[in-house]
């Protein structure tokens, strides 16, 4: 068997009977290339059919008038831009955009900074360090509805615990989720909660990948720990930085689940987001154009950071 | 548990003394608490009967199961479904993803890297934009309020990181392992079936547990891809619990309990695929 195999590397073409058999090679070699292709073809029709084709349906229901009644009748007539013009002339428009970068910024800079705080520190050498370090993966492992169920219940402002302990302190009665000025603030703050192992793992394996001299030489000329936090661990790890914020990005950029768990997009529609906004719009409302509409500026904001995703993965891979 | 033994032996830092080690684990079982006590709370939670008006007591002082009592009547059959939805989705997506990482491992076919490439970016596209256009695809088809019809739709959130993370994984099965299989007589499936999927396993492990995180834990298909309640995975039972049921935290909480189970016991059972699932899959 190993010397058939030091051949066959070394000579694919005239080992075996299959070579010798089929009288034409380049009817051989389509066979095989069209059995290859077999191996492919699933993963791409399924691909096609669940990412490629809503991409392009969703571009064409947003220039189509969609009405409760185009479920019975199944008629849904083309009206130019009169979904798009509608959206946008609508104010909450403009509030589930800036929702949504709120949202987005503040959550990421909160999981970021605690996740690289935390991957820095379960990083030092110390007893039962990777057993806790794998426990506080589970909050990223429950169902986000669940988290949001949870949390809704902590945060209620007349019953829940948080209150409760702050109260003890002389702070409680904050309305965390039943004010409009607040239910933001709380529902970035859970979602920074969710996000923090994420961070931490990729961030702790990216530092593991930092060598070790580099610390050594480090220490040897007597920088301060913050110093050679700036000078080496920064820069080493930027592009795992890079790859953690942009899909953190493209993950907080588009949550639902959490948002409606915890507020249903209220009160007064302060925690719309573009996301919630597009499932109002079309499973709520049942207007699909104007949900389509909505959809294409949250996939057009992800295409966009698609782009910083991919440079930045070209970088690390080859 | 090894740390013990080892550290001696590796002072990397200056503060190797053993006195400030154990200072570390104290702060980080602090955080560990506070990370998880959401978690905590909402065991504690379930635990208390009917505490939805009332402050909930720091710990339950007894045990009251009426709270699962009623979880298991009203969910049960809701938790069911999800399992027997994020099953289906697994095995569609290991059946879809395995042979395709196979193929864009090793065979050097055109269109490779753009295929690759078109798998990076469909794990941009936001679920609900999806969702928004498969609804009427689904109608047209009759797949609303169908098992297949979720199971399909849950296994496309797996499908591209599987992908991805069985792709980097097969890429390292040397070529020539291959092609000895295929000179011995092995056919080009035979060859996948009984070569590359035994090597390939820890990859198809992680894969498989992701998708059925993934699917276990779906609710927008879940909310949107179904008009009755034919087809109903308990996260959307427990969101429309909290609508029907805002006084019965207990059952509430009881459920969302029964709903994490298979979270805690995945990240016992397979520890090491979860972090080389996290990391693999998105840095890769």
């Amino acid at each position: 068997m190993s010397t058939t195999a030091v051949s066959a590397a070394a000579a694919p073409a005239p080992v075996t009977k299959k070579a010798a058999k089929p009288p034409n090679p380049a009817r051989a070699r389509l066979r095989r290339r069209l059995a290859q292709w077999g191996f492919i073809a699933p993963a791409v029709i399924f691909m096609a059919l669940f990412f490629g084709y809503p991409l392009v349906r969703n571009i064409v229901m947003s220039f189509q008038d969609y009405s409760p009644s185009t479920f019975f009748t199944g008629s849904s007539p083309f009206n130019g831009t009169d979904n798009w013009s509608n959206v946008f002339n609508d104010e909450l428009f403009g509030k589930a955009l800036w929702h949504t970068v709120l949202f987005t910024v503040g959550s990421l800079i909160g999981q970021f900074c605690i996740g690289l705080g935390l991957a820095v520190f379960f990083s030092r050498r110390f007893p039962l360090n990777g057993i806790l370090r794998s426990l506080i993966l589970l909050p990223w492992l429950v169902p986000m509805v669940v988290s949001g169920v949870v949390w809704r219940r902590i945060l209620d402002q007349d019953t829940g615990v948080l209150n409760s302990f702050l109260g003890m302190v002389g702070l409680g009665d904050t309305p965390w989720l039943t004010s409009p000025g607040m239910a933001l603030v709380s529902v970035v703050l859970v979602n920074i909660w969710i996000g923090i192992p994420f961070n931490m793992v990729i961030l702790y394996g990216g530092l593991q990948e930092v060598p070790k001299e580099l610390y050594e030489a480090a220490s040897l000329d007597g920088a301060s720990a913050w110093r050679t936090f700036r000078s080496i661990t920064l820069p080493m790890l930027r592009p795992v930085i890079t790859v953690v914020l942009v899909l953190g990005f493209m993950s907080t950029v588009k949550v639902l689940d959490l948002i409606l768990a915890l507020t249903d997009g209220g009160p007064a529609d302060s925690t719309q987001t573009l996301g919630t906004l597009t499932y109002q719009n079309s499973f709520v409302q049942l207007d699909f154009g104007a949900g389509a509409v909505v959809g294409n500026i949250l996939i057009l904001i992800s295409a966009v950071f698609a782009v910083f995703y991919l440079r930045a993965n070209r970088n690390e891979g080859k | 548990m090894a740390s013990p033994v080892r550290t001696p032996a590796a002072p990397t830092r200056s503060t190797g003394r053993p006195k400030r080690r154990w200072g570390a684990t104290v702060f980080g079982v602090v955080v560990l608490c506070v990370m998880l006590f959401p978690l905590y709370w909402m065991v504690n939670t379930a635990l208390q009967p009917e505490s939805g008006l009332l402050e909930v007591s720091p710990f339950p002082h007894s045990l009251d199961l009426s709270g699962f009592r009623s979880a298991v009547t009203d969910q049960g059959r809701n938790l069911l479904t999800s399992l027997a939805v994020a099953l289906g989705a697994v095995v569609i997506c290991l059946a879809v993803s395995a042979p395709a990482a196979y193929g864009l491992a090793q065979f050097r076919l055109r269109g490779t890297r753009t295929i690759v490439f078109s798998t990076l970016i469909t794990q941009m596209v936001p679920g609900i934009v999806i969702a928004n256009a498969l609804y009427s695809a689904y109608v047209d088809m009759g797949l609303v309020n169908s098992y297949a019809g979720l199971m399909l739709a849950d296994a496309s959130l797996g499908i591209p990181f599987a992908i991805v993370l069985m792709r980097s994984f097969m890429v390292a099965i040397p070529r020539e392992v291959i092609e000895a299989a295929e000179v011995d007589g092995a056919g080009r499936l035979r060859t996948f079936v009984r070569v590359v999927l035994p090597m390939s396993r820890n990859s198809l492990i992680t894969a498989g547990l992701f998708s059925f995180l993934y699917a276990w834990s779906d609710f927008m298909f879940a909310l949107t891809l179904n008009t009755t309640d034919d087809v109903k995975p308990i996260t959307l039972g427990i969101y429309q619990y909290i609508g029907a049921h805002v006084g019965d935290w207990g059952s509430v909480m009881a459920a969302s309990v029964l709903s994490a189970i298979p979270a805690a016991v995945l990240l016992v059972l397979s520890q090491k695929y979860i972090a080389a699932g996290i990391t693999g899959g998105s840095v890769k």
